[in-house]
């Protein structure tokens, strides 16, 4: 009987990791969709124009524009198809680079290897050579995928784009140049024979979904697959899934995740951070993990940091809080807050012990160091550490916010925030 | 390839041989009959006489000009010298495109000889390189394989028009009585054919390489002995010339019995086996005095050589007199084109090597063993012994020519025999205590094959440095061809009336005329043509705006230049291009026009220096090139000289360039030029302007000729508004590419005519010059869109068109409340704006800032607010 049990723990632990597994493989974009969601007229034409350069020889130039997460990059499913060379601004950061990428991608005879020899002149020369003598109804396709084009653009003279777009709109080998981008002025960016040379072809990739669709999305991407081994667990699995799309607090974060952005990339780290936390012991995914994967990810990035700081630390951030309130954000020195501070250690303060000047200039330099307060002119070391003009980097809510965290934050401190001035 | 370029920076002096043979009073002219060129540098003066072929220097250093010499005189002042000629050309020399007349590829070494009444025949006598070369071969044989590439092969006749069959009655200088025969004599074959063509040319290109000719009248034998005894003290040359016609007089004929046993002894032979006894004394000891090896054994090449070619063409071999370089020349063809396809296994090459061993012992012998067998044996014994001083030579320079690998011209034919002599040497072990035996045996086994193995063991060597020159490490291809890989299935046709009519539309199609532009056209033909007629230079610079078929209509009138080049009603021109964008540094122009002129790279310095001097010397065959110089502005440089050098070259006298320039804007000269720059580019100029709206109109119906796929208002709709913007053809063409694919796309939806009306333009034009901000506002999230209206708010409240997040974040935090969602925190806040900045709907600073970033709209505040509201 017992041994029954564990055999049984055991084929469940196993079921529920490759649950998981194959959660996180998708949430993780190793496994790319085979369509994107909610972009089906925008992933036609493109098909539509990629398909006539490989069925007809036609050469073509297309910008894909949309902000970033919308799916832009997924269009490389097809590159496949073609005889491609992808070539990526952050990564190619000049002509040179992209172009022996290019030539190593295409495996143009001067590659040796999978090196690229010669002077960028030379490549140049070679490239534009081989391009030149394909032709319409002989030479094999090529697509060209140039990721962050705004950044090619910044190429000297833009060479590189000059070429690819002359290629493509002259009785050469037939190319297909494929801009993508998250920039929507990038047309401004070239130069007007560059631009010239461009089809003025682009494809916005703006996501119109509504909430509704986007529970919709959340459902299928937490989905077991229909052919996932353990039908039994999978059909549970699925029906949780369905029961927490359904949950008001889960469907609340759901929309406050959507307000704040409709891109799938940050529904799936916080989708992800919540799969993760599902384990042996309860194998179906609640509502707790994803309040709890919600908080994870929504918290404000300095809360954390003010946190772990002390007393003294928060005194002092307090005092600049209301040198903040009283000149209207005009920049402090350090001689300022000790001051303020000597005020409320004489005047409120009960449990707040006297402080040396030293150790209050040691705990604003540590404040200073975490970055929460940041001198105005950086670098300029003329003036004495003490008169040095600083800024505090804390929005009134965070330090109010804080206050309320701290653990055991003494009341007269409290209220000495609360307190309009001083 | 560097021998022409070392040879012309060296200095060179000119002198008249002699008295002057004749005096033309009416001209004032004094004729001689030859000159002798002296090279710094060299002791030794080369000499130049009638009758003789001469290279003369022209703009590409490795292919001068090739010409016969008919004339030498001088003008009354004896200054100037000037020389008469009779031209070949090169095959780089014949017009790109009369070059397929010849319907095969023609031969590296060939030439041609030069037809044509107009052609300039005088030049100046100090542009003489030196002599070359020139073997005549009839047209149906093929060329000789094998020799110097420094002899030059004559077959056809050019005549501007097409490749004739050459008579060889032409290639003989007139005899004027002013040239005494001795003088026409000379290196000349045909003419006066030396006992051993082969040995002859050896001579020849012997002296050729070494640049400079033996001071005198040089009549062949001469030139032979010096050859052959090149190393030789000058007082041994004589007795060395004697020598070697000896050796390979006799031997041919021996050899030759060898070959065809059942042949009747002709005086001849008999002569020969007399001197054979001799001949083999000869050998030795000059093998013996001169232990370097090289010399000698070029000699004894030349009955191998020989042997063969008789063995081809019996009847002639027996007259040395008689020109039998046919023959030869196919032979050597035949035998030094195998190896280099051949590849022989080892197993082949084994029986190869012994019997070159055997054949190299005894190959003067051979024949003579009927008679005196002893005699054979001690031609063998010391034949052996030489060998083996040889080898340890051999060894060596073999290795050496190992790098070299046929490429050096003037070590090719010693090399050759070194390396036989070094491949024998693991075979001389053993063969060396047993060659009596195998000498017998192979006598046995019949001669016909001994010549037939022959042939393989001449292969041999050759294979061996190639296979250890093979690189174990991979290099880039130096020969790499630009390819891309072809499709698999064949591009489909365009299947329907919308998609001809977008295949007719797509820029590339290139279409039977340029309509609109016929103005331009007309003016830029007359300018290149007459420059090209009067084989003057010129430039001229044309602007327009892209787009507006600057380049296409360079384009169109070049190639209908080139086609009345073709009917011959215009001189022949090339046609160059280079584009401004289509290098890296301005100065890879330079390198480019080379590479396009001549095929030659070279670093941008050094092109420069070859076109400088190409552009300004005197040349009398020169073509008229054309340059196309594409986006002129991309070749500016601080100094500007690239620009200076390409307007400057034109107005050189003898540079016969024309270089039409293209750029985009109207006063590119005056702007970015400076005035020494501009001045050359001269005043000839012209300027494309924009399309207007009914030449677009005409553009696409000239295009679409008659497909019909558009409704006319459709038409006029995207030309008008295509000319209110800029007028650029190809956004033209592009509207109406996108169009037909609106229109199909509908099509299959609901019935319609078909035909590509104004509302499929309509949208067309919308997505292409709409603009996206508004529709990309209005599919941003929630909370987007409230930071845009905080970004708003926070403007109006300061006044200004700029505010830091943090003031930007209070408002956000107040509109969140107002809106009922919950405030956002600091960090979501910054997320939504640094997306909205990537966007480009915001202008913001280094996010580094944090709190105190700077925010600006990169919309107009009227256009978030008509998306927000719409909404």
């Amino acid at each position: 009987q017992d041994r029954c049990g564990c055999v049984l723990m055991m084929l469940c632990d196993g079921v529920c990791v490759q649950a998981q597994k194959l959660l996180r493989e998708r949430l993780c974009h190793q496994k790319l969709p085979d369509q994107p969601v909610g972009l089906d007229s925008q992933y036609k034409h493109l098909l539509e124009l990629l398909r006539r350069t490989a069925v007809h020889g036609e050469s073509n130039s297309v910008l894909i524009v949309g902000p970033r997460g919308s799916g832009k990059t997924m269009v490389r499913i097809h590159e496949h198809h073609f005889n491609a060379a992808p070539v990526a601004g952050l990564l190619q950061t000049d002509d040179k680079i992209a172009l022996k990428e290019i030539t190593r991608q295409l495996h143009l005879e001067n590659v040796v290897g999978d090196k690229v020899f010669g002077s960028f002149a030379e490549n140049l020369a070679f490239l534009l050579e081989a391009l030149k003598k394909g032709d319409k109804s002989s030479s094999r396709p090529v697509l060209f995928v140039l990721d962050e084009f705004d950044l090619f653009a910044h190429h000297k003279n833009q060479t590189l784009l000059y070429n690819l777009l002359d290629v493509s709109q002259s009785a050469q080998t037939p190319v297909a140049v494929l801009g993508l981008t998250c920039r929507l002025d990038v047309l401004e960016l070239l130069e007007k024979r560059v631009k010239s040379r461009f089809s003025h072809r682009q494809i916005h990739l703006f996501s119109s979904l509504s909430f509704a669709q986007y529970l919709d999305v959340v459902r299928a991407q937490l989905s077991l697959p229909p052919d996932f081994p353990d039908p039994k667990f999978s059909d549970e699995w699925n029906h949780s899934v369905t029961k927490l799309c359904e949950d008001k607090t889960v469907e609340e974060i759901l929309r406050r995740n959507f307000n704040g952005s409709k891109d799938f990339r940050s529904l799936h780290s916080l989708l992800f951070l919540a799969v993760s936390r599902v384990s042996v012991s309860h194998s179906t995914l609640r509502e707790a993990d994803l309040i709890e994967a919600w908080r994870l990810i929504s918290v404000d990035s300095k809360a954390n940091v003010l946190h772990g700081l002390s007393i003294l630390e928060l005194c002092l951030i307090i005092a600049m809080k209301h040198l903040n309130d009283t000149y209207d954000g005009e920049p402090f020195n350090f001689q300022m807050v000790h001051n303020e501070f000597k005020k409320f250690i004489q005047r409120k303060s009960h449990s707040i012990h006297k402080f040396e000047k030293p150790v209050v200039m040691k705990a604003f330099e540590h404040l200073l160091q975490l970055e929460l307060v940041r001198p105005v002119d950086s670098g300029v070391c003329k003036v004495q550490r003490e008169y040095q003009l600083m800024r505090l980097m804390l929005e009134h809510g965070q330090v109010m916010e804080a206050l309320q965290r701290y653990p055991q934050c003494p009341t007269d401190v409290k209220q000495w925030a609360l307190s309009a001035f001083g | 390839m560097s021998r022409y370029i070392t040879r012309l920076r060296m200095r060179r002096t000119y002198k008249w041989n002699g008295r002057p043979v004749g005096e033309d009073r009416k001209l004032k002219r004094q004729y001689y009959e030859s000159m002798s060129i002296s090279v710094e540098g060299k002791t030794e003066d080369a000499t130049v006489s009638l009758g003789q072929y001469i290279l003369i220097e022209g703009d590409d250093d490795d292919n001068p000009f090739v010409a016969q010499l008919l004339k030498l005189y001088t003008d009354d002042s004896g200054k100037k010298k000037t020389a008469v000629l009779q031209w070949f050309v090169r095959m780089c020399e014949v017009p790109q495109n009369k070059r397929k007349l010849l319907g095969r590829d023609p031969h590296p070494q060939e030439i041609f000889f030069y037809q044509d009444r107009s052609c300039d025949n005088e030049v100046d006598g100090e542009t003489i390189l030196g002599a070359v070369q020139i073997e005549y071969v009839p047209v149906q044989d093929p060329f000789p394989v094998g020799k110097s590439r420094d002899i030059l092969f004559v077959k056809l006749l050019w005549d501007t028009k097409s490749f004739r069959a050459l008579d060889p009655e032409l290639m003989q200088p007139s005899q004027s009585p002013k040239s005494p025969p001795p003088s026409s004599r000379g290196p000349q074959t045909r003419a006066l054919p030396t006992p051993d063509p082969s040995v002859m040319k050896r001579a020849m290109s012997g002296i050729l390489t070494r640049g400079s000719m033996s001071t005198g009248k040089m009549s062949s034998s001469e030139a032979e002995s010096l050859h052959s005894a090149s190393k030789l003290s000058a007082a041994k040359a004589l007795s060395a010339k004697r020598r070697s016609q000896a050796v390979s007089g006799p031997q041919v004929r021996k050899k030759l019995d060898l070959c065809s046993p059942s042949k009747n002894m002709s005086r001849d032979d008999v002569l020969g086996e007399l001197l054979d006894e001799r001949s083999e004394k000869t050998l030795t000891s000059k093998l013996n005095t001169s232990p370097t090896g090289r010399i000698s054994i070029s000699i004894r090449l030349t009955p191998l050589n020989l042997n063969k070619e008789e063995c081809v063409s019996p009847l002639s071999s027996h007259s040395p007199d008689k020109p039998r370089m046919t023959a030869h020349d196919k032979d050597d063809a035949a035998r030094a084109r195998t190896p280099s396809r051949r590849k022989d296994s080892a197993a082949l090459r084994e029986p190869a090597l012994a019997a070159l061993a055997e054949e190299e012992h005894e190959d003067s012998p051979i024949n003579t063993a009927a008679t005196s067998r002893s005699k054979r044996k001690s031609a063998q014994l010391v034949s052996s012994r030489i060998k083996k001083q040889l080898n340890l030579l051999g060894n060596k320079i073999g290795l050496q020519s190992d790098g070299e690998d046929g490429d050096d011209d003037d070590c090719f034919i010693p090399s050759k025999i070194d390396l036989q002599s070094s491949s024998d040497e693991e075979e001389e072990a053993k063969i060396d205590s047993e060659d009596e035996l195998i000498v017998k045996k192979h006598r046995g086994s019949g001669t016909s094959r001994s010549t037939e193995k022959t042939r393989v063991s001449a292969r041999t060597p050759r294979k061996t440095p190639s296979k250890k020159t093979a690189p174990a490490t991979p290099r880039t291809p130096r020969h790499a061809t630009p390819s891309i890989p072809s499709r698999t299935a064949p591009a489909r046709k365009p299947g329907n009336v919308l998609e001809e009519a977008r295949a007719r539309l797509h820029v590339s199609s290139v279409p039977e005329s340029l309509p609109c532009r016929e103005q331009e056209f007309q003016d830029i033909y007359n300018f290149v043509e007459s420059k090209v007629i009067d084989g003057t230079g010129g430039c001229m610079y044309i602007s327009g705006v892209p787009g507006t078929g600057k380049t296409a209509t360079v384009h169109e009138v070049i190639r209908s230049l080139q086609q009345s080049a073709e009917q011959d009603e215009i001189p022949h021109f090339r046609f160059i291009e280079i584009n401004g964008m289509k290098m890296t540094d301005p100065h890879q122009a330079y390198v480019q026009i080379l590479q396009k002129l001549t095929d030659q790279k070279a670093t941008p310095d050094h092109a420069a220096a070859l076109l400088e001097k190409r552009f300004s010397a005197p040349a009398p065959k020169k073509e008229t090139v054309v340059l196309l110089v594409d986006e002129l502005d991309l070749l500016w440089t601080r100094k500007q000289n690239v620009m200076y050098n390409l307007f400057d070259w034109p107005t050189r006298r003898n540079a016969r360039l024309v270089v039409l320039t293209i750029a985009n804007t109207m006063d590119l000269p005056e702007r970015i030029m400076i005035n020494r720059v501009a001045s050359r580019l001269g005043l000839t100029r012209m300027s494309f302007q924009p399309y207007t709206f009914k030449q677009l109109q005409q553009i696409i119906t000239s295009r679409l000729n008659r497909v019909k796929a558009f409704e006319e208002d459709a038409l006029q709709l995207v030309s008008r508004k295509v000319a209110a913007l800029s007028g650029d053809a190809r956004r033209c063409l592009d509207i109406c590419r996108r169009a037909t694919e609106i229109c199909e796309h509908s099509g299959s939806q609901k019935n319609s005519s078909g035909l590509v009306g104004m509302s499929h333009v309509m949208e067309a034009l919308d997505e292409m010059f709409s603009s996206s901000y508004i529709s990309a506002i209005r599919c941003a999230s929630v909370q987007e869109q409230l930071f845009l209206r905080a970004v708003i708010a926070e403007f109006r409240r300061l006044g200004l068109e700029e505010a830091t997040f943090q003031q930007v974040f209070v408002q956000h935090q107040a509109l969140c409340r107002v809106e009922g969602l919950q405030p956002a925190n600091v960090s979501e806040g910054l997320t939504v704006c640094q997306r909205l900045g990537s966007c480009r709907l915001l202008l913001l600073e280094g996010s580094r800032l944090d709190l105190f970033l700077r925010i600006r709209l990169n919309v107009s505040q009227d256009d978030v607010l008509y998306a927000l509201k719409a909404d």
